[in-house]
């Protein structure tokens, strides 16, 4: 606890920057693989961030220096290195793209473990820490490396502003934007180089191992909450950035332990939460409408019954039993008493100990809901000449579902009938 | 005859498998023209090749008697609907408005006349009161026609249709109908990809027989012949697939390089 509150406080400098760092670190990559995830192209981003790799290692071994802008260089270049292989080989060989992907991540990442291996035990002073890049260490980035990166991060959230609508239309309609002659393959080059960038800062934070989690969850989590690009790629920002903010504080106060797992973790944390309680999208949700719908159901076939009985006796208004109600139709007891209350708490019936009568209110919402009953089976009759004793079962569907829209069109279309199929008389509400 | 499209000698292949040989034909301007031809008869490679996204391994196309580069801006394309994936995050005006991009001005933002024409667009579609709607939730019938509205938004003299009929209801396919005829009407032309033979009779005004080479191009009563139907629809041209295979297989290239 006080860690956190010591963290928290920002007394230390360092602790600033660093966690200032990686949140725009995770965002950036959050950002860039926004595209990754629209594009369907999710393994691409981890092809690249494994075969950054042998980058880092040979740029450390040549130039002897742990410069972020050198160990960068090299990490561009055998990044972009392997998106051309992985081209070329499912251009020109029969494997698919995927097998491509697969064949290059780990050749890649095998040399770069190698390299690492012979780094370390070189015995080169300056050596100590380029492990880091396996599985990110986000505390031990000094103010000048999270500077290099930051800036990075910033410039490539102003390309892909300034890209975005092509962006947007090559991730959406490529062919389309092809023909209506934007060049095409260049922005498909801006995407990439930004990508690659992306993850060879984003690896600072996570390491190679874990680098394309950063890239692809959290859009695919965002995805849940919203319909828009925009917002899309905001609320994957925001996960990408708490989960930063998180991989520095449990750097900062486990030490010896890697970011990367931690910042995963979190992230996966953030998108089973989305799957779970977006609105509209999220699993939650569709349970709950789910069982309003069933509720609704229910609520509507008791308040039928109420009208068959009355209908059968003349008589609206008088109390029922249980026992009556449930002879009239097939619903389990429990289920009949749900619906009552349900019922209840909305006016529509009301009770004297055991006997239940309808309200108005009820038998207007009753009527309504027979009324739309034999309104389909007369459309359905009439439209698509199925017999009368064959409309029931749909209709007891239906009733449930049709707007007052579709209502008025039905009558229309049947001419305002007064009569369904089987004779029995189409109620109106009386005002 | 003025001539909106002429293909010479056009051949495309699919890794070295020819889909389309020898198509030589020219349409003219101010029309409705049908491409009609049988599943798999390279109707879509076509409009392809004509739209420059597969290069044909021989011959070229032109478009009112120039490169599609230079007259890209008179050229519309509806891409067949199921092309794209429909769950991407969009409204139907972002779409729409995606006809208003141009790539003489890469960096131009969407200003408030490009949205009045996708409005319109829209409201020649039928489809104004959903333009808020994500694309995720539209049908069929509906997708089709914001690709329409899209292409309409682009203000073009030539429109290229794949397949805009399939999988709509009978109202909407009236809709697109009359539209076209309207476009017609306008001096526009427009060139629809369509595989249903008892419907083209009634919609265009030109039609161009397609099987893997070209059966037959004309007003669409000179078409409209058993046998060149039969031709095109009637049994496969077995050596010319067998051809083909072979190309395949044993590496060669359509044309002999010089
Ligand atoms: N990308 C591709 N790679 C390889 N072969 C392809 C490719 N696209 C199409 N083909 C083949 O080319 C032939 C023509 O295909 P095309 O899509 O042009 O036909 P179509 O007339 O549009 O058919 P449909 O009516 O089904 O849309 C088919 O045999 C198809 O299998
Ligand atoms: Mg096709």
């Amino acid at each position: 606890m006080n860690d956190l509150l010591q963290f928290l406080s920002f007394s230390d400098p360092n602790v600033r920057f660093v966690t200032i760092g990686t949140m725009i670190l995770g965002a950036t990559a959050a950002m860039v693989g926004s595209f990754s995830f629209l594009r369907k192209k999710a393994l691409v981003g981890d092809a690249i961030a494994h075969s950054i790799l042998p980058g880092v290692c040979l740029a450390f071994m040549l130039s002897g220096s742990k410069d972020p802008l050198v160990l960068i260089v090299g990490a561009f270049i055998t990044g972009w290195l392997s998106l051309i292989i992985i081209d070329g080989i499912s251009r020109t060989t029969k494997l698919k793209n995927d097998a491509a992907i697969g064949i290059v991540l780990s050749v890649f990442f095998g040399f770069g473990i190698l390299l690492l291996t012979s780094i370390q035990q070189s015995g080169n002073a300056a050596q100590s820490g380029l492990d880091k890049f396996l599985f990110g260490k986000a505390a031990s980035l000094t103010q000048y490396d999270i500077l290099v990166f930051s800036s990075i991060g910033i410039v490539l959230i102003l390309v892909l502003l300034l890209f975005y609508k092509e962006f947007k239309l090559i991730s959406f309609n490529p062919d389309y934007a092809k023909v209506i002659g934007l060049p095409v393959k260049f922005l498909e080059f801006i995407l990439a180089t930004i990508t690659v960038l992306a993850v060879a800062v984003g690896i600072q934070a996570v390491g190679v191992v874990l680098m394309a989690a950063l890239l692809i969850t959290p859009a695919s989590g965002a995805r849940f909450w919203t319909h828009r690009l925009g917002t899309m790629i905001f609320i994957a920002m925001v996960f990408g950035a708490i989960s930063g903010f998180f991989g520095s504080f449990i750097s900062y106060v486990a030490p010896s332990m890697p970011t990367g797992p931690w910042v995963v973790m979190c992230l996966s944390f953030l998108t089973i939460g989305s799957i779970w309680f977006a609105p509209k999208r999220g699993m939650l949700a569709k349970y709950r409408v789910q069982h309003q719908n069933q509720q609704k159901i229910l609520k509507e076939n008791v308040l039928k019954l109420f009208y068959h009985i009355g209908e059968k006796e003349n008589d609206f208004h008088a109390e029922r039993s249980i026992e009556q109600l449930l002879k009239t139709r097939d619903l389990r007891p429990t289920e009949l008493k749900k619906g009552l209350h349900l019922l209840k708490s909305e006016n529509t019936v009301r009770n004297k100990d055991d006997k239940w009568l309808i309200t108005a209110k009820g038998l207007n919402e009753a009527i309504r809901i027979i009324r739309l009953h034999r309104l389909w089976e007369m459309y359905l009759n009439q439209r698509l000449k199925l017999e009368p004793d064959h409309v029931h079962n749909d209709a007891e569907a239906i009733e449930h579902i049709i707007t007052p829209e579709i209502e008025r069109q039905l009558e229309k279309e049947l001419n305002y009938p007064t009569k369904d199929p089987h004779q029995s008389i189409i109620p109106y509400i009386k005002e | 005859m003025e001539v909106a499209l002429e293909t010479h000698n056009l051949t495309v292949s699919y890794n070295r498998r020819p889909v389309l040989w020898n198509i030589d034909f020219k349409i003219p301007v101010g029309q409705i023209t049908g491409i009609i031809g049988p599943n798999g008869s390279g109707k879509t490679t076509l409009l392809k090749a004509i739209m420059g996204l597969v290069k044909p391994s021989s011959g070229y196309c032109k478009l009112f008697d120039q490169d599609l580069k230079q007259v890209r801006e008179r050229i519309s394309y509806v891409p067949q609907r199921e092309s794209v994936d429909w769950d991407f995050p969009a409204s139907v005006m972002d779409i729409v408005l995606m006809g208003r991009y141009k790539s003489s001005n890469l960096f131009k933002r969407i200003n408030q006349s490009d949205r009045d024409i996708a409005v319109e667009a829209l409201e020649k579609v039928n489809m104004l009161e959903f333009s808020n709607r994500q694309i995720s939730q539209l049908s069929g019938g509906q997708q089709q026609r914001v690709f329409i509205a899209r292409s309409l938004a682009q203000g073009a003299d030539l429109y290229i249709m794949d397949e805009p009929f399939v999988g709509v209801d009978a109202a909407t396919e009236e809709a697109i109908l009359n539209l076209l005829t309207e476009m017609k009407n306008q001096g526009k032309t427009v060139i629809v990809v369509h595989h249903d033979l008892q419907t083209a009779k009634d919609y265009f005004d030109w039609i161009v027989l397609l099987n893997t080479r070209l059966v037959a191009v004309g007003p669409k009563d000179d078409i409209f012949r058993e046998d060149l139907l039969q031709e095109a629809y009637g049994g496969k041209l077995n050596v010319l697939s067998k051809v083909g295979d072979l190309i395949k297989e044993k590496g060669f290239s359509v044309r002999e390089r010089k």
